[in-house]
């Protein structure tokens, strides 16, 4: 694929697998990044897919052997966190650096050296974290991880999830800033707030949510580092402190996390049937407006995770209509997207399949979280299956289906190359199918009282047959995923190549521009005369978008190692705190993490002597590389 | 609460009501409510589940019609359909029509869920308190106002309110007695509560749903519901404490158990209070919350705890005890008693 992503390859490179290493570990090209980001999630999403696999195998029969007790935790622990911090975060980056530069008629993002920081920190975040597999045994206290059994009750694990968590969340504030300035600042002319497709829209929203909920996270990690490793109370109740406000500031974070995943789904679903029913989206304002209330919503529910805390009826059944509220403008998504497909020429390719496929399944998740908002009978489901059942249909059914959709849909946008039609069908089906199946029933195991996180059941408790038929679900999933592999590899091989306007009805920027795009994106910056920029332009009869201005050099920014030499060392500093917590290696071990420390700001140091003027590409090379595209 | 089960039978799909409550064993699930709170906990699951099954009703219709009515058709491939905007009237609508759905959901909501958390007692008030503490992977009972410890098993009488204090040891745990009401967490250092009643005699599953370590997936309970006359004479007898044990490897299991368990257990007043009090043991339902109650299992239990809940705190005594010091430990235990 490397092949397709570098066709022009910058000035002194030689060949070799070592300068094919470095130009990776040195990029800062966002196109490259978001390809960086989609195999570092990719791996993460594979490795929690193995762990998901085992939870099922475990579960298929009663008091069953196959992984018990802290082990059985420790999966969970790591499925959990897997899924949400190293996978699904990181797809959603993929996307967001694959495409919005594109969108809105930029040549990179506003800060190309951040974006390679935020993409390495993620991903020795997550090396950090799997590596508790090998040095002591992985974290077991579930993904919320709550205090006191996270901070006093469970072993060297917990550290593992403490540092990296908080080296890869560094790198996603940090990428979400970015794209906070890339969309404010970097739109090509005429691209005003309210022509911004509504993909861009979602991830400007979710990069809002990144920035005021990961902070708390944040706080909450150094909290339970401290505890953990210095001996601090803030968690502990025998000295004052208090294990609920760790429950809380989860949630404060936890809560916008959800719908920072969801919302960049919502934005795919959009354009996704939006290009496949050949029209534009149907109510794109009231989208926008629902987008942005969701967004502010999102900070004002999350003790309805903490209905049995106790808080009292007071606070419950305040946050429960505010949770409620949620649903309206929820549902005017889902009406708007029903009415984008109604009245057009629906193609169902795989793209849209997962795209239509979404909404039913959506719509299950979200009038199941109507439920929960309940609080007395919130009493009953939490913590039971149908808790499980519920957030697996927003963040599977919601958030991996509009995933694999922007997958299938920008595809051949990133590497030049179709996804195989006929793979892509099985892949779907295959996953669909697998999905209801492991998921539908388990909302029922939840009313009939079985709890979530339980490694196993009584026979005779009647939980048999749901959780056969989930674990069988389950295993349709695996093949589905497995059949998606084989087709990026099939596709990598002999896959059909793109066109510019890849699906022939692109409607916007990123249409107008090679399969994959040239390194500079935009040979001249488009003009945007309105939304749906690039199809006005073809509905007036031209095939690419008025230029804003003439052709000239272009400059780029440079490569750099720093960011990749930034994170080493940030993991550095890292497992020597780990290893800070095993009495008889302490000092060397704070020796090592301050060593860490140092490096990280030796870098920092560098990186601000160092004037790096970036570099042109001439207006004769883009000329000529231009001609060669179309 | 009348009012909104006479609404219910009107509903036409009441028939969905009844398919669920066909769900799962009795004693067990959430969808056979055998008291108060879980029957008026189960009515608001149906009743905004039928809100939702509407909703999901009207969605899927115009769902599937559109993606059979308007898929891409031979011929037509130069077909451009009209590029609507948007419609203001339509937007409204499924804006204001979703707010009156959950306005009729939220007036129960609120009324309930402030019913189901009063758990104020006043003086002179017919109810039972019992101080639960959650430890990893047990549970202890405390009834205030009888005087009385015991864990594992929670007696109470039919019919009347159950006031549950609760509070934990070490990690936080909650108290789930499905059949009877939802959950509220037992956290360490605080102390929350939750009120129960049972309708009909009988033996109730409850369970820690909260995370608590290796074995949350055993921190099983069992809750017996035994007529209010019953249940006088049970405290009054547990009160007295066991009867003495009669035979010969009974009396020999009690010296056993005083010289390498009291130091935890407690059977009577007597004896430490950091493991479960083993007042009335034969009397439990289970052996370690879920195994059958026979010696067989108890003495398994007693040479390694941890091969049956990981990670319980109780250390092995396999090769502290011989087999006929286990054999007669097992036989002093089931002659605990309160039961004349």
């Amino acid at each position: 694929m490397s092949v397709n992503a570098h066709s022009l390859s910058q000035p002194k490179q030689n060949s070799g697998f070592f300068s094919w290493l470095w130009e990776w570990l040195s990029t800062v090209d966002h196109k490259k990044i978001a390809i960086l980001y989609l195999f570092g999630g990719g791996l993460f999403f594979l490795i929690g897919g193995i762990e998901a696999m085992l939870i099922r195998i475990q579960l298929a029969v009663p008091e069953n052997t196959f992984l018990v007790g802290h082990n059985y935790n420790e999966v969970i622990t790591m499925h959990g966190t897997t899924m949400i911090f190293l996978a699904a975060m990181p797809f959603i980056f993929a996307l967001m650096n694959a495409v919005i530069p594109l969108q809105i008629g930029a040549r990179d993002v506003a800060f190309p050296f951040v974006n390679a920081l935020g993409f390495w920190l993620f991903f020795m975040g997550g090396i950090i974290l799997n590596l508790s597999w090998f040095l002591g045994g992985a974290p077991a206290g579930g993904w919320t991880a709550y205090a006191p059994l996270s901070s006093e009750f469970l072993g060297n694990g917990m550290d593992f999830y403490v540092l990296g968590l908080q080296v890869a969340g560094a790198g996603t504030l940090m990428g979400a800033i970015n794209f906070l300035v890339t969309i404010v600042n970097m739109r090509a002319p005429g691209m005003t707030f309210m022509r911004l497709p509504l993909f861009t829209w979602t991830v400007f929203i979710t990069a809002v949510l990144i920035l005021f909920a990961f902070p708390a996270l944040t706080v909450g990690l150094f909290l339970i580092f401290f505890d953990r490793l210095f001996d601090a109370n803030f968690f502990n109740e025998a000295n004052g402190g208090n294990s609920i406000i760790w429950e809380h500031i989860f949630w404060i974070f936890g809560h916008p996390e959800v719908y920072i995943l969801i919302l960049p789904a919502f934005g795919v679903i959009s354009e996704v049937i939006a290009t496949f029913s050949k029209k534009r989206l149907f109510g794109y304002s009231s989208m926008v407006f629902a987008t942005i209330l969701i967004g502010f919503l999102a900070f004002m529910v999350w003790v309805h995770h903490m209905f049995t805390v106790g808080l009292g009826p007071s606070a419950n059944t305040i946050f429960a209509i505010a949770t409620m509220a949620i649903a309206v403008p929820t549902g005017i998504k889902i009406f708007n997207w029903i009415f984008t497909l109604w009245g057009g020429q629906i193609t169902f390719n795989t793209a849209n399949l997962y795209a239509v496929g979404f909404i039913p399944t959506f719509v299950m998740g979200g009038v199941t979280g109507v439920m929960l908002a309940v609080p007395t009978a919130d009493f009953q489901y939490h913590d039971s299956y149908f808790v499980v059942a519920h957030f697996h249909y927003v963040i599977v059914g919601g958030l991996i289906f509009g995933l694999f959709s922007g997958f299938y849909y920008w595809w051949p946008k990133m590497f030049g190359r179709h996804l195989n039609e006929t793979l892509g069908k099985i892949n779907f089906w295959l996953f669909f199918i697998g999905f209801h199946l492991t998921f539908f029933f388990q909302h029922f195991l939840g009313l009939m009282g079985m709890p979530r996180r339980y490694f196993t059941y009584l026979k005779g408790e009647g939980f048999d047959a749901f959780n056969m038929v989930s674990t069988i679900g389950a295993f349709l999933m695996f093949f589905a995923v497995i059949v998606m592999l084989i087709n990026i590899a099939y596709s990598a091989v002999k896959g059909e190549k793109a066109k510019g306007d890849a699906w022939e009805q692109g409607r916007t920027l990123e249409w107008s521009i090679a399969s994959p795009p040239p390194e500079y994106n935009f040979a001249q910056t488009p003009l945007v005369k309105g939304i749906d920029a690039f199809w006005k332009e073809k509905m007036d009869g031209k095939d690419k978008m008025t230029a804003a201005e003439p052709v000239g050099d272009i400059h780029m920014p440079s490569s750099s190692i720093v960011p990749f030499l930034m994170s080493i060392s940030l993991t550095i500093a890292s497992l020597g705190f780990i290893f800070s917590a095993h009495d008889g290696v302490r000092k060397p071990a704070l020796f090592v993490a301050g060593a860490g420390v140092v490096l990280f700001f030796l870098c920092m140091l560098a990186r601000s002597i160092k004037d790096d003027p970036g570099f042109h590409i001439h207006k004769e090379e883009v000329i000529e590389t231009e001609k060669g595209v179309r | 609460m009348k009012k909104w089960r006479l609404s219910l039978r009107l509903f036409p799909l009441f028939a969905i009501a009844l398919l669920l409550s066909g769900c799962g064993k009795e004693g067990l699930s959430t969808l056979i409510p055998m008291g108060t709170v879980a029957k008026e906990q189960a009515d608001l699951m149906l009743f905004s589940l039928l809100i939702m099954v509407l909703v999901m009703v009207v969605v899927i219709v115009l769902f599937t019609y559109a993606i059979i009515k308007f898929r891409k058709k031979r011929g037509q491939e130069d077909f451009i359909p009209k590029q609507v905007e948007g419609n203001a009237k339509l937007e409204l609508l499924w804006t204001i029509i979703p707010i009156i759905l959950l306005i009729i959901l939220a007036v129960p909501t609120i009324s309930k869920t402030f019913a189901h958390s009063d758990t104020h007692v006043a003086k002179g008030d017919d109810v039972i308190k019992v101080k639960v503490t959650g430890h990893q992977y047990w549970w202890e009972f405390e009834y205030p106002d009888q005087k009385i410890k015991t864990a594992q098993d929670l007696v109470i009488p039919t019919g009347k309110k159950v006031v549950v204090e609760l509070t934990s040891k070490d990690v936080i745990h909650a108290f789930w007695v499905p059949a009877l009401a939802g959950k509220i967490d037992a956290n360490p250092g605080q102390t929350t509560s939750l009120w129960l009643d049972a309708d009909k005699e009988g033996t109730y599953k409850g369970r820690c749903a909260e995370l608590c370590g290796s074995s949350h997936a055993l921190m099983y309970f069992n809750v017996k519901a035994v007529s209010p006359d019953e249940f006088k004479q049970w405290s009054k007898d547990m009160k007295d404490g066991p009867s003495a044990p009669t035979t010969a490897s009974a009396k020999k299991g009690e010296q056993i158990f005083k010289n390498n368990c009291m130091s935890c257990h407690a059977v009577g007043e007597k004896g430490g209070q950091t493991a479960p009090n083993l007042s009335n043991f034969a009397d439990r339902e289970n052996i370690a919350g879920f195994k059958e109650h026979n010696k067989k299992n108890l003495k398994a239990w007693i040479k390694n705890p941890g091969k049956i809940k990981p990670g319980a705190e109780m250390p092995s005594f396999e090769d502290e005890l011989s087999d006929d010091q286990i054999n007669a430990l097992a036989d002093y235990l089931f002659s605990l008693s309160v039961k004349k």
